[in-house]
């Protein structure tokens, strides 16, 4: 027999939430076997294209500051000059698009101000990352005070990250609580949480945190903060993954994923979208289902773009750094 | 074809892509790109001999039959037909090798040739398999990350017992039995072929085996590989030609041991008419592995594990976790799951990187997989198989497809297929589960999914079957042994178990 | 037994066969004498079993395989050894009837006993052993914890030839039972006259019913139906005729019986692995 527990939705009735058995050997075959596909051609090219407008490209240091804000906005919005690449193609014969812009830039709430207006009539969103992040280990109120700032200064998106302590603990409820609060807090924004699943310690522990946060109103869910040193991982994408097809499945609700951390390479990158046309299909292939928490990622899709067009490999300068 | 491929990998180079302009979301997946394993390191002659006493030898029937790839039809090779006369010099040819040779080859330098011919594997193991694919039908991605490792691991695996064996047998004195007549399938033709040769040589016996008359390419190879080995002439005698073939060498008055892959029909047959000898003898035959799914399992892992369990290979696999049995609180979900993830199958040209499912191996078994799907349809049980995807317009393919709601008592839950063709039967109670699973006059293998240990133990141990797979599915492994119930033969290959049925223990 | 000799009351019983834990005729009605070895003199009828009573018996046997292989071996190796203590209490029966009907020697008669007595001890000391010496656990290289153990091969149909000595049949008896297998024993030609005490011993021994079912009757006859029964899963040959055993693994080709010809030295782990299965199962390693 299934196990469940019961969580108390916002609207007072209760819920029974299936504890979904998961076996870690079988789900480590399953995720390599994605690497053992071999993307070539206009597939490829299309997977590195679709792959750049699905980055997310983030800034979270202490150090950050408004002009370092207004550079990463412009790698967003041009990845690489747009005449530089014009030039490439023209002297390769090659007739395709221009590179896209990615998806959105993610900041401090502080920075969310400048980003917005650096990024302004792009389409690219603005994310940010409150709630107390990485740790978590703030008060609600405070949290949600963080959260209403940076949608005031207008930020598009919010990445939260679950209370591990409480989830440990297991104190599902409050875990659950407290991403209603923030998704209501959250407004038209939308709610990215980040289950910090290098923390988690077992995929059981990764996909029943996925139950709680897509129950909870997660837009999208998301593996890493990017700071501990335990990342996104193809298994614990999968596991994500499946928990977003069977509530799909269920009620008809398409939840985004964004795994975060770890994925430098545009191999990597298409092994992911591999996976995510396989386990999801079609309609998670965009920027609106799917996400790459991945700055050092962009310059290798570039390259491999490059690649493709032109048949030489390039080397990392070939691309500016940020 | 060779041609063909030279201007493909140009076409690669140079072709100028429309990037973003290719609508490929629709399905991704349904649309990768060719990504086509090069024919070229690949030669196959125009003609193959049999491989006798370290020579390529003309048969005395002078008769040769062709070779096809079952992905396109056309004719890769011709091989010999060893008739009588043929199986009578091998056998005299391993005889003499092992009277004169073999037996008095110690334990340290048979270790050395396996070790040898392992090494030679894994050097040659990109080429063994593309031609196995080529041959076989089976997709590029099995036969490179399934079947050659395997062979290789084979050979490495029983290297190491050649000088070993008073350690298998702790207190009796052990001898290898002779000549061993060997005659196997068509379905892991290389991999059978190291499951014969590796122990038979290890425990000090010589062979004579008689390849798939479908598939006889990768062994032909391997007969190359031995001679590279510097493994003395005749201790590995390879012959081609059909049943009458393997009939005329099972039934050589001077063999010691048969050992035969294949249907229970024929091993039923083989089994009688070696009655009167004192040949040992073991089967590996055939089966209708259950493959139970309980409602406590890892559904979406137990959903790969069905894929797995039937799918691999195109179904022609003798353990295949052909009955699927459901606890029938799940069954809609793990039905609807299995649909989806079937949709995501691609079966096309095996020699694509992306094919998961590869050709049918032979026109013959593509109408028996057809017919009984037929059959299947008259009977009653729901019939699927996935919209997506299109089979290649030549060559033998049939898509992946399943019958849910079939009655134990129906024509596909007791035949076996050796296709991709999976039959789903609910029950209520583990009770009933382990009686529906051993409801066949098979006992190869079965597979258990459910994530309660207890239950696991409880069932795996009541199962009349060989192999049981806790939580997986087709894994096999040369230290483990593996072999059947009933009539799913007898006698044990791989582990220290695969030695016992090549000695003499004294 | 002196009352056998020509007593005025002599009316030659009938001995009777032991199927399903139950003393019983065949259900023929058919017998036939056996007479003391070398004389005309009778000493008992024994049932002619018929195609009927071996069905009968392979049902018991079946019914009986899983509920005997399911006790513990420490359980298994209890009964045998109460087995060898029944033997033991019933010693000058058998030895009585060795020498009267079979005409062995009464030293040979009391060593055969004896070794019967030794086979049945060992076996019953073997019971939860041999799993540990022919089990492995196997070092596969991906991570799955595999292991191979033994298992009973079910129903065996143990056939005597026409002149094994006692001790070597019932070590063989013991060592197909040790394991958790149940039997269906066509008792050679001349050792029938041990059917009643060797019944009693198994009646009395808390073996449960159906492990051990005896009969009698026509050897030829029976064993082709006993060979080409297909709820049986092995055959073992006590004989040395080669046309005997030949036929066997004709008959027995159709579920692919195994036939196993033990060797005459009983006292061995090869009489326990010759009925033997091995089941080889994987479970991943993972949390």
């Amino acid at each position: 027999m299934r196990d469940f527990i019961n969580i108390k939705m916002p609207n007072g009735s209760e819920k029974p939430l299936p504890l979904v058995s998961v076996d870690k050997v079988g789900v480590t075959e399953r995720a390599n076997f994605f690497t053992t596909r071999s993307i070539k051609k206009d597939s490829k090219l299309w997977a590195l294209y679709t792959a750049i407008s699905m980055v997310d490209l983030t800034t979270l240091e202490g150090a950050d500051t408004d002009d370092r804000v207004r550079q990463m906005c412009a790698k967003a919005i041009h990845p690489v000059s747009p005449y530089l690449f014009q030039e490439m193609c023209r002297q390769s014969g090659a007739a395709v698009e221009p590179i896209p812009s990615v998806a959105a830039v993610c900041v401090y709430p502080n920075r969310v101000k400048t980003a917005v207006a650096a990024l302004k009539g792009t389409g690219i969103q603005v994310a940010s990352v409150a709630t107390g992040f990485p740790a978590g280990q703030v008060a609600l109120d405070i949290k949600l005070q963080d959260v209403k700032q940076a949608v005031e200064a207008g930020a598009s998106e919010i990445d939260m990250v679950i209370d591990r302590g409480a989830f440990h603990s297991g104190r599902y409820q409050d875990v659950f609580d407290e991403i209603v609060a923030i998704k209501t807090a959250c407004g038209d924004a939308h709610l990215k949480v980040i289950l910090e699943t290098g923390e988690l310690g077992s995929l059981e522990k990764v996909r029943f945190a996925s139950d709680l946060a897509i129950q909870a109103g997660a837009d999208f869910i998301k593996t890493s903060t990017g700071k501990i040193p335990s990342a996104a991982s193809l298994p614990v994408t999968l596991v994500m993954l499946q928990a977003i097809s069977d509530h799909y499945q269920a009620t008809g609700r398409k939840v985004g994923m964004k795994p975060a951390g770890g994925i430098r390479t545009a191999k990597q990158a298409i092994h992911y979208l591999c996976m995510v046309s396989e386990v999801l299909g079609a309609e998670w292939m965009n920027p609106q289902m799917f996400r790459f928490g991945a700055s050092v990622l962009l310059n290798d899709l570039l390259r491999q773009v490059y690649k493709q067009i032109t048949g030489r490999y390039y080397y990392t300068k070939a691309f500016s750094l940020d | 074809m060779k041609t063909e491929t030279a201007k493909q990998g140009r076409e690669t180079m140079t072709k100028k892509s429309t990037g973003k302009n290719l609508d490929l979301s629709k399905e991704f997946h349904q649309h990768y790109a060719p990504s086509l394993e090069s024919r070229e390191i690949v030669k196959i002659a125009e003609r193959y001999e049999l491989f006798i006493g370290g020579r390529w030898v003309k048969p005395q029937t002078k008769e040769y039959f062709p070779t096809l790839n079952p992905a396109t039809g056309e004719v890769l090779s011709q091989l010999a037909r060893a008739g009588a006369a043929d199986v009578d010099l091998a056998v005299k040819t391993a005889r003499q090798a092992y009277t004169k040779v073999w037996s008095k080859t110690s334990g340290r330098d048979r270790s050395r040739y396996l070790f040898r011919i392992a090494r030679l594997i894994q050097e040659r193991s990109r080429e063994l398999a593309v031609l196995e694919t080529i041959d076989n039908g089976k997709p590029i991605k099995e036969t490179r990350d399934v079947d050659l490792p395997l062979v290789a691991a084979h050979f490495f695996y029983n290297a190491g017992w050649a000088d070993k064996l008073e350690y298998a047998f702790p207190g009796k004195k052990v001898a290898p039995l002779g000549v061993a007549a060997q005659v196997i399938p068509w379905n892991f033709p290389l991999l059978m072929a190291a499951w014969k040769i590796a122990p038979a040589l290890a425990t000090g016996n010589t062979v004579v085996l008689k390849a798939a008359e479908t598939t006889s390419l990768t062994a032909l190879a391997l007969a190359e590989i031995c001679a590279q080995a510097g493994l003395p002439d005749g201790v590995v005698n390879i012959i081609t030609g059909a049943g009458e073939t393997g009939a005329a060498l099972v039934n050589h008055p001077d063999v010691n041991k048969v050992a035969f892959t294949g249907s229970t029909e024929v091993g039923k047959i083989i089994a009688r008419a070696i009655a009167p000898t004192k040949k040992r003898l073991t089967l590996e035959l055939g089966g209708k592995s259950a493959h139970m799914i309980f409602a406590d399992a890892a559904i979406d892992q137990a959903v790969e594990g069905i894929i797995n369990g039937i799918y691999f290979n195109q179904g022609h696999v003798c353990c295949a976790g052909s009955r699927l049995l459901v606890e029938e609180s799940v069954a809609d979900e793990v039905v609807r799951k299995l649909k989806k993830r079937m949709e995501s199958i691609r079966v096309g040209n095996p020699l694509d990187k992306n094919t998961d499912i590869g050709a049918i191996n032979s026109q013959g078994e593509l109408e028996k997989i057809k017919k009984l799907v037929a059959i299947g349809k008259q009977e009653e049980g729901e019939f699927f198989e996935p919209a997506s995807g299109t089979l290649p317009s030549k060559g033998y393919f049939h898509k992946p497809c399943f019958f849910n709601r079939v009655a134990s008592s129906s024509t596909l839950n007791r035949v076996e297929i050796f296709g991709p063709v999976l039959t789903i039967t609910t029950f209520r109670t583990p009770e009933e589960a382990i009686s529906k699973a051993n409801d066949t006059p098979y006992g190869l293998a079965a597979g258990i999914w459910s994530e309660k240990g207890s239950k696991i133990h409880q069932v795996a141990s009541a199962l009349k079957a060989g192999v049981v797979w806790a939580n997986t599915y087709n894994k096999f492994d040369p230290t483990s042994p593996f072999g059947g119930y009933n009539e799913s033969g007898f006698g044990r290959e791989g582990g220290r178990h695969g030695l016992f049925p090549y000695l003499e223990v004294k | 037994m002196s009352g056998l000799n020509g007593s005025q009351l002599a009316v030659p019983k009938t001995i009777k066969m032991y199927i399903d834990g139950a003393f019983v005729r065949s259900e023929s009605g058919r017998s036939y004498p056996v007479y003391v070895k070398g004389t005309k003199q009778l000493y008992a009828n024994l049932c002619r079993g018929s195609r009927k009573d071996v069905r009968a018996a392979v049902t018991a046997a079946q019914e009986a395989q899983p509920g005997w292989s399911g006790r513990s071996a420490y359980n298994r190796g209890q009964i045998l050894y109460r087995m060898a203590e029944m033997t033991e209490s019933k010693r000058s029966e058998f030895v009585e009837l060795m020498t009267e009907t079979m005409g062995t020697t009464k030293a040979a008669a009391a060593s055969s006993v004896t070794r019967a007595i030794d086979a049945l001890v060992y076996f019953a000391g073997f019971a939860d052993k041999y799993h540990q010496v022919l089990g492995s656990e196997n070092p596969v290289s991906s991570p799955h914890y595999n292991f191979t153990c033994s298992e009973p091969v079910g129903v065996v149909g143990l056939l005597g030839g026409d002149t094994v000595d006692f001790d070597v049949w019932v070590g063989q008896l013991a060592a197909i039972i040790c394991s958790g297998n149940t039997v269906v024993a066509l008792m050679p030609e001349l050792e029938s006259a041990l059917l009643a005490p060797l019944s009693e011993v198994l009646a009395t021994s808390d073996l449960p019913k159906g492990v051990v079912n005896l009969l009698s009757g026509e050897l030829d006859e029976l064993r082709a139906v006993v060979a080409s029964h297909m709820e049986i899963q092995s055959l073992c040959y006590m004989g040395d005729d080669s046309k005997v055993w030949s036929e066997l693994k004709v008959l027995g080709a159709e579920n692919m019986k195994r036939v196993v010809a033990p060797g005459r030295e009983t006292m061995g782990l090869e009489s326990i692995s010759g009925f033997l299965e091995f089941k080889t199962v994987w479970h991943p390693i993972g949390t």
